[in-house]
């Protein structure tokens, strides 16, 4: 079965202050999927993450080189604007960050933004519901965003993502903060989600990756030649979650995933 | 035996306020609150002092009226009327010109640059542009506008007055701004460009309105600084002793409360000397109740 | 669904207005950010072209003769940038302790907050008085009643060169005493910064091996948190120097040089407040040229402060 690609990453290395975090990054991501990265901490799967909708830019001295296609173009092409990028490809936060405003204005502010003319109230309701947070906070949209848990704080985040209707949702790490509960939540979200958009999740729970993810993606990382105690981040495979945990090809992925089932 | 060492003990841990330590102790600690009394004697003073002196002489007609030449020879010295319109109109002026630009400044410093090497010398600037002694800022002005006549030919005016207070301000409301900016937390600016808001739109939308509390702190500090200056005001905005009747005035000499306070403080006659004590009153009293109110804002939670 | 996503959505695709907008704002607030170096340069380049002439003339001469003399056109400034320096090392003399002790008190909870909190505010009120208000309180109150104690000094120790003259009035003592009133709060506030971020485990650490309060405050707390206090000192001088209103009231305005603190002097910036509205052509120069040893000397100062609070700042 031949999947679409919806975004291409080909000989990705990113450094940050000319210290080269993950490098030479070849990934397909398939479209209308949801794909997992996993892999140890500081291997480099947020980076890798940021910078598929060029959040990575707005760091200090992180520079990239290869190219990232998205349905075929260049999104480091100069001649690219990083906010259309943006509004294409959605991103979703570890930490909650709902803006300092009325829920109903965490929705809406994004839609404006992309000049949204359909109805309002429709649309901030299709999304909370999406979002399976709706029931929530429905009675009290007029409040502030702060007003609520966690857990429902994130998917008014991922609510005000789908709102923009992206074509793409990148999510890093979206349930580390939250409890087992509000995991289960977003993870039953990401399911319904993956019905319209394209998905990419960094998660450092293997079992999550096993439940909501179609492919997975593993990284690792290796320290560096010099004594300075630096380590950088590669792709070890990428797989159908199946294969990846069932059998995967490479030994080091193996063993990570054993050690991590333990 | 073993009773008498465990008397023995307690008898070291009790307190001895005889002990040298203690003693050398309580004595540091009278001198350090006979220091903080000191230090506040002064403000208690001259604060009772302009309040007494000063708030006596308030009537309606020193509110209003223009104040008399020295030796005029009449009873009363008039008021300071135009004094007060003056330093309203010179501050307005100065925020006009600096408020702007120091937001802008602050904006591009906190959210724009990247620690880089002009942003660096942008600040060090900034910080060197505070330090700077406000009567160069008048002299500058003064050799700038005044000699050149370069608005509208107008030499000493309101206008060259509220350029050289500006000067004084724009680095107040800088660093405000920048510091203001830089206490918005980046999860906000992340979680806006992350639904492809531009980022005029995050600036204008999420992190000025979530910074406004410490902007307008600071803008409430650099007004009250700018409504005192006197040092960037005596070769620019220069005095006089009339009322504004048009707009065409501030092309013209202003009056100001801390001019006319500099000016009629030295003059040999009493109802000037009292017409200063006036303005002061009115002065401290406009300075505090500012630096009050950007407490007032600082101490307010965010909505 | 892709052309349902385009008309509701009629900003997916930027328009260029948009973009002229975000690329538009940037740009502003990039020029307004660089108006502050325009400023400071403009200030630098007006003050130095303004003084060649006056520096061409009288050259090094400037800074050590004192003559004030606009008949034969002969002009120094020793007298000025000798009152300065006093005046302001002076106050500076007076201030620190003053500063330093408030700030500890602040600091320290030897007295409930409440109280500890009032200090604090009215010494942070009392940098936010006018300096010309403070010069109107010196001229009236403040110089009669602190006379007759200097007079005791002169008495008792005239023979001292600085207290050789008897107080009639205005003079570098007042102007310091005015001074120092001035700069305690830059002191005393950045002192109490300083020594608020000195983390508390290293107190604690000091009172866990049996250490007196007093201990800790001294051989801790103010160690840590020096460069910062010089930092503020510094600043303080830098504010010190370029003062100018309160001092130009009570200062007594003369270029006739004194080592004497009681009798009348000159700063800088008390002589570009004295002279400058009435003087022409090589006088306007002299000024300027003075105000441009002032803006080095403040400069200078200045600097190093920012340096030394900097480096505050990262340490913690
Ligand atoms: N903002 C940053 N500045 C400098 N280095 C960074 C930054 N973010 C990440 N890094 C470095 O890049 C490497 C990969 O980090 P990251 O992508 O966050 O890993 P992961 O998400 O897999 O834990 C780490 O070594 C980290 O130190
Ligand atoms: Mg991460």
């Amino acid at each position: 079965m031949a999947n679409k690609t919806k975004l291409s990453l080909q000989n990705v290395s990113i450094s940050y202050n000319e210290q080269v975090a993950v490098k030479n990054v070849y990934l397909k991501i398939a479209s209308g999927k949801v794909t997992s990265l996993i892999g140890p901490s500081g291997c480099g799967k947020s980076t890798i993450l940021r910078s598929i909708n060029r959040m990575n830019e707005l760091i200090p001295n992180c520079k990239l080189t290869g190219r990232i296609l998205y349905d075929g173009q260049d999104i480091y092409d100069p001649k690219i604007d990083p906010v259309e990028v943006r509004r294409r490809i959605g991103m979703v936060f570890q930490q909650p960050n709902p803006f300092p405003k009325s829920i109903y204005e965490n929705i809406a502010f994004g839609a404006r933004v992309n000049g949204y003319t359909g109805n309002m109230d429709e649309l901030v309701e299709n999304s909370l519901k999406k979002a399976a947070v709706w029931e929530d906070c429905k009675d009290k949209l007029k409040e502030s965003g702060y007003s609520l848990s966690g857990g429902q704080q994130q998917r008014l985040c991922i609510a005000r993502t789908i709102a923009i209707e992206p074509d793409v949702i990148l999510m890093d790490e979206p349930c580390s903060a939250l409890d087992p509960i509000s995991t289960l939540k977003i993870e039953e979200t990401i399911h319904q989600l993956k019905k319209s958009f394209t998905i990419i999740i960094v998660t450092h729970n293997m079992q999550q990756a096993l439940r909501v993810s179609d492919f997975t993606a593993f990284f690792n990382a290796e320290p560096t030649q010099d004594k300075l105690g630096g380590k950088i981040g590669y792709l070890v495979e990428v797989n159908s979650t199946d294969k990846i945990f069932k059998n995967p090809l490479q030994k080091e992925t193996k063993d990570y995933i054993s050690g991590k089932f333990g | 035996m073993n009773n008498k060492s465990y008397e023995n003990i307690s008898s070291q841990l009790l307190f001895n306020s005889r002990g040298k330590r203690n003693i050398s102790n309580r004595l540091l600690t009278l001198v350090a609150g006979t220091f903080a009394v000191i230090s506040i004697t002064p403000l208690i003073l001259l604060i009772a002092y302009v309040l007494i002196k000063g708030g006596s002489q308030i009537n309606l007609d020193l509110l209003i009226l223009e104040p008399q030449p020295p030796g005029a020879g009449v009873n009363s010295a008039g008021g300071i009327g135009n004094a007060i319109i003056g330093t309203i109109i010179i501050t307005i002026i100065a925020s006009l010109i600096s408020i702007p630009i120091g937001i802008g400044a602050g904006v591009y410093l906190a959210e724009y640059s990247k620690n880089g090497s002009f942003s660096k010398a942008i600040r060090f600037g900034t910080n060197v542009l505070s330090g700077i002694p406000s009567i160069i800022a008048g002299i500058v002005i003064y050799a700038l506008i005044v000699v050149t006549k370069v608005i509208f030919g107008s030499t000493f005016s309101g206008i060259a007055g509220g350029m050289a207070l500006s000067i004084i301000m724009l680095p107040i409301i800088i660093k405000t701004t920048d510091e203001g900016l830089k206490l918005v937390s980046d999860d906000l600016r992340r979680g806006a460009l992350a639904i492809g808001a531009s980022m005029y739109t995050t600036i204008m939308r999420i992190t000025l309105p979530h910074a406004f509390k410490s902007i307008s702190t600071g803008i409430v500090l650099g007004v009250a600084r700018a409504s005192g200056e006197t040092a960037p005001l005596i070769f620019t905005a220069l005095f006089s002793y009339y009322h504004i009747s048009t707009f065409q005035d501030i092309f013209y000499e202003m009056s100001s409360l801390s001019v006319l306070i500099y000016n009629f403080a030295l003059e040999p006659y009493k109802e000037q000397n009292e017409l200063a004590w006036a303005a002061s009153f009115i002065l401290v009293i406009l300075v505090l109740i500012l630096n009050l109110i950007s407490r007032l804002i600082g101490n307010t939670k965010p909505s | 669904m892709k052309t349902e996503q385009k008309n509701k959505f009629s900003l997916k695709l930027r328009p260029s207005y948009e973009k002229w907008m975000d690329k538009g704002f940037k740009n502003i607030t990039t020029v307004m950010a660089a108006t502050v170096a325009a400023v400071l340069i403009t200030i630098l380049v007006v003050v130095f072209f303004e003084s060649r002439e006056a520096i061409n003339q009288y050259g090094i001469n400037f800074i050590v003769t004192s003559d004030w003399d606009p008949i034969n056109n002969k002009y120094g400034a020793f007298t000025a940038i000798y009152g300065t320096i006093v005046s302001s090392l002076a106050a500076l003399i007076i201030a620190i302790p003053l500063g330093l002790g408030t700030a500890i008190f602040i600091t320290e909870d030897f007295f409930p907050e409440k109280i500890r909190f009032v200090i604090g505010l009215m010494v942070e009120l009392l940098a936010a008085i006018p300096s010309v208000v403070l010069g109107l309180w010196a001229i009236f109150v403040m110089e009669p009643f602190i006379r007759p104690f200097f007079n005791i000094l002169h008495n008792y120790f005239g023979w001292l060169p600085l207290f050789s003259s008897e107080a009639v009035g205005p003079g570098l003592a007042p102007a310091i005493i005015i001074l120092s009133i001035m700069i305690l709060p830059i002191i005393t506030s950045i002192a109490r910064d300083s020594i608020e971020q000195v983390p508390s485990k290293l107190k604690e650490a000091a009172y866990g091996i049996g250490a007196t309060r007093w201990c800790a405050i001294i051989y801790i707390t103010i160690p840590a948190a020096i460069s910062g206090i010089t930092g503020g000192i510094l600043l303080a001088l830098g504010r010190a120097m370029g003062e100018t209103m309160a001092v130009t009231m009570i200062i007594g305005n003369s270029n006739q040089f004194s080592l004497s603190l009681f009798s009348p002097g000159y700063t800088i910036s008390s002589l570009l407040a004295n002279q400058f509205g009435e003087a022409d052509s090589i006088q306007v120069s002299s000024l300027m040229y003075a105000a441009l040893i002032l803006m080095i000397m403040t400069l200078i100062v200045n600097v190093m402060a920012q340096w030394l609070v900097k480096k505050l700042s990262l340490k913690y």
